[in-house]
């Protein structure tokens, strides 16, 4: 139990020390600019969802396992990675219709 | 519309489903439609106020407000519901014996009924805060108020009548079985919540993933499809768990079932203590 508690803590401050590469989306008319994002794979990196709308959206991905609210004009960030090569795609939950993008990741 | 209707009939089923399994369990408790009623009205009005302070919410933490926000209102919604399934497991027996030989109500009496009001009105909290941005940031983006409305009422419409499916399903479960039923489904719910739980504060940053992914099921079964939503609703289930989530899950279940068998036989010692070896 003490040598599991231990692993996570270095795990946690491994992650928590790492530096990250930061990337931006920007939501602009409920689309993403840009829809196809390159990054790293095997590193973790940062991702600044903008939303230029002056409505509210959920960045969500079933791959990514992440859904976060980004309130109109607002900002979020999201952590993703370490990814394995491949594509990931992301969507904005409340316009489905438009926001799509995907990431990928080499 | 049709966006409007898929968008609230995914929230309402969970909710819905949620609710379903927690009328099931309190089945034959008098006054409890006033307990769930009363879990429904509070998260609603918790749906709109978590709606309204969004914005703060999601600065708080360095930003991670939202993950925090939501881990911590499954992780309550975890602690309600396992309260409730070691209570049960103590006085389920009786009850429905009872139920069997009277046929009537019983009195809530001690039964933590509070906790499942907790759970029903974390659940509408949870999913109703969505539809609220959603449905403003439709209005505010010029879309018409009927076509809103119509949309809604009937993805609304759709998900209750789905969480009514459920119940009535669940009361054709043999009443000696009925409440081993109920708390199974709980159990499992509580198990799915924690999960999730997992994965938000993997989001925040806060827990590390251990496996990123343990395993990848999506070639049989999405997590948006339908059948993928449910189950994800009802057990958890998701296509690409991390092994922090898995972790999550067994040691909920573990927890539940070393806490109903230690507390349904308080007299028998020896088989009472075994469990604990496991701990």
């Amino acid at each position: 139990m003490r040598f599991f508690l231990l692993l996570i803590l270095s795990a946690f401050s491994m992650s928590a020390a790492a530096e990250v590469k930061e990337y931006t989306l920007t939501l602009r008319n409920h689309k993403f600019v840009p829809a196809t994002l390159t990054i790293p794979a095997n590193t973790k990196v940062k991702l600044l969802v903008v939303n230029e709308d002056a409505t509210p959206e959920e960045f969500e991905s079933h791959e990514l396992n992440r859904e976060k609210i980004v309130t109109g004009k607002g900002r979020i960030t999201v952590y993703v990675g370490p990814l394995k090569p491949g594509k990931y795609p992301f969507f904005g939950e409340f316009h489905m219709d438009t926001a799509q993008g995907v990431l990928i990741a080499k | 519309m049709l966006a409007t209707l898929l968008l609230v009939f995914r929230e309402v089923l969970e909710a819905a489903l949620i609710v379903s399994i927690v009328a099931a369990a309190t089945r034959g408790v008098s006054g409890r439609g006033a307990w769930i009623g009363g879990g429904l009205a509070l998260g609603v009005v918790g749906a709109v106020l978590v709606a309204v302070f969004a914005g703060g919410i999601a600065d708080a933490m360095s930003g991670m407000g939202q993950e925090w926000f939501n881990a911590i209102v499954l992780l309550a919604a975890v602690v309600m519901i396992g309260w409730h399934v070691v209570w049960m497991s103590r006085h389920g027996r009786e009850l429905s014996l009872h139920m069997k030989s009277v046929g009537s109500a019983v009195s809530a009496g001690s039964r933590p009924m509070t906790a499942l009001l907790v759970v029903v009105a974390l659940a509408v909290l949870r999913e109703g805060s969505e539809i609220v941005l959603f449905g403003y940031g439709l209005l505010a983006g010029g879309s018409s108020v009927a076509s809103l409305a119509f949309g809604g009422l009937l993805g609304l419409a759709i998900g209750v009548a789905l969480g009514f499916a459920l119940y009535f399903g669940l009361l054709k479960i043999p009443m000696r079985h009925f409440f081993s039923a109920t708390n199974g489904l709980l159990v499992l719910l509580a198990a799915g919540l924690a999960s999730t739980a997992a994965g938000k504060l993997v989001q925040a940053d806060a827990l590390p993933t251990l496996v990123d992914t343990l395993w990848d099921s999506s070639w049989l079964l999405t997590d948006d499809s339908l059948t993928g939503h449910t189950l994800h609703i009802l057990v958890g289930y998701t296509a690409q768990p991390s092994g922090i989530q898995m972790l999550f899950y067994a040691v909920t279940v573990a927890v539940l079932l070393v806490g109903t068998r230690f507390f349904s036989h308080p007299v028998s010692k020896p088989a009472a203590s075994s469990p604990q070896a496991l701990a």
